[in-house]
């Protein structure tokens, strides 16, 4: 199965923005081994060249490292990591908080919005809970 | 970057009809190249030409710093788009065929491929379909070691699974010495596999650039360019 791209924004971003989510989703691990570019590029179905050029920029944040024979490993330098997590979650952020301005809400509005979300989240995970103790 | 295929000011007439009027072109080594335009634009012409199969009226083409001769040919593998091969032959003939004509045909990959795509090799091609009968002559086609595949509308007749399938076989035969020049009006299907495009119209380049730099900078797909430039 491909990977989804959106429309008018650089696949190699894109590409940077996926890998990432796997090493921060445990799918790599730190210090494992990622495939080649041709295995992520017939698996992203997209370019060699492009997926090379996900890969170079990787390194270039320090994300990953290639050892000249033996490949492409995930870094182990935790903070390297913990910083784009934050990127990216500001990334995230911006984009929600983006939509939402445009949809007349401010910030403070955001944030009970988010506070409400997560009680009900709660709310629901123990339902779920009690319901299988009944069951 | 040296570049495999070059064309300066190509000129090629049918009578009076100018089919390509002065076209500059190039296609990089390690590079896949996205050669579109509407109908009648010159793209097929061009192929041809490079191919060695049409003989220029004008300027200048060029296959590895070499004018199209018998030598380039065999550096070049063509996926023509009407098929050329004979419908009495059985695919496992005309596999033997390729592996007499072309040293570089490797015939343990196209049998491999033929079994992906589910093709008996035991059937006289006249009995295949339309599809069937393109996607083996694109498995020919893709297993030769080339410098340079022509894949004239490689994607047109099959279905969207292997579509996907000769997407892929064109990402994993990549290498850095050779390169692929494919063109189509499927422009969504293969945009993201694409290095540089090309829009020829009126047999000259009409627009060109990278597919990456034209989603960064203007945050366009190649397909919405194109449909943009040519609104008819």
């Amino acid at each position: 199965m491909a990977w989804k791209f959106a429309d008018g924004k650089a696949i190699y971003l894109q590409i940077m923005e996926y890998i990432l989510m796997d090493i921060l989703s445990g799918k790599y691990e730190m210090g494992q081994k990622i495939p080649s570019v041709r295995d992520l590029a017939l698996e992203a179905a997209v370019n060699p060249n492009t997926m090379q050029k996900a890969l170079s920029e990787m390194e270039t944040y320090g994300l990953i490292s290639a050892q000249r024979t033996a490949g492409r490993f995930v870094t182990t330098d935790r903070e390297a990591i913990e910083r784009a997590k934050e990127a990216m979650a500001k990334n995230f952020t911006e984009s929600y908080t983006n939509n939402m301005r445009k949809l007349g809400y401010g910030h403070e509005e955001m944030a009970a919005i988010i506070r409400n979300l997560s009680t009900e989240s709660a709310e629901k995970e123990q339902n779920a809970a009690t319901d299988r103790k009944t069951d | 970057m040296a570049n495999i295929l070059e064309c300066r000011g190509l000129v090629k007439k049918y009578g009076s009809f100018i089919a390509l009027n002065g076209l500059n072109f190039a296609v990089p080594e390690g590079r896949i190249v996205g050669l579109l335009g509407t109908n009648g634009s010159g793209k097929t012409t061009l192929i041809k030409l490079a191919a060695g199969l049409l003989r220029k009226d004008g300027g200048e083409i060029l296959i590895g710093g070499n004018p199209p001769s018998e030598k380039t040919k065999m550096d070049i593998s063509y996926l023509p788009e009407r098929t050329y091969l004979y419908s009495w032959m059985k695919v496992r003939d005309i596999l033997d065929l390729f592996a007499d004509f072309y040293s570089d045909f490797d015939r343990n990959k196209a049998v491999d491929m033929l079994r992906a795509l589910h093709v008996d090799t035991g059937l006289k091609l006249r009995t295949l379909s339309k599809g069937t009968k393109e996607k083996v002559q694109l498995v020919l086609v893709m297993s030769r070691r080339a410098r340079l595949y022509l894949l004239d509308e490689p994607i047109g007749g099959v279905d969207p699974a292997t579509r996907d399938y000769i997407l892929n076989t064109i990402i994993s035969n990549y290498n850095p010495d050779s390169s692929v020049l494919i063109s189509t009006h499927l422009i969504s299907d293969i945009e993201n596999i694409l290095d540089d495009f090309y829009f020829i119209h009126n047999g000259q380049v009409f627009l060109q650039g990278s597919a990456e730099e034209l989603r960064n900078k203007e945050g366009k797909t190649v397909d919405q360019l194109f449909r943009e430039v040519f609104r008819c």
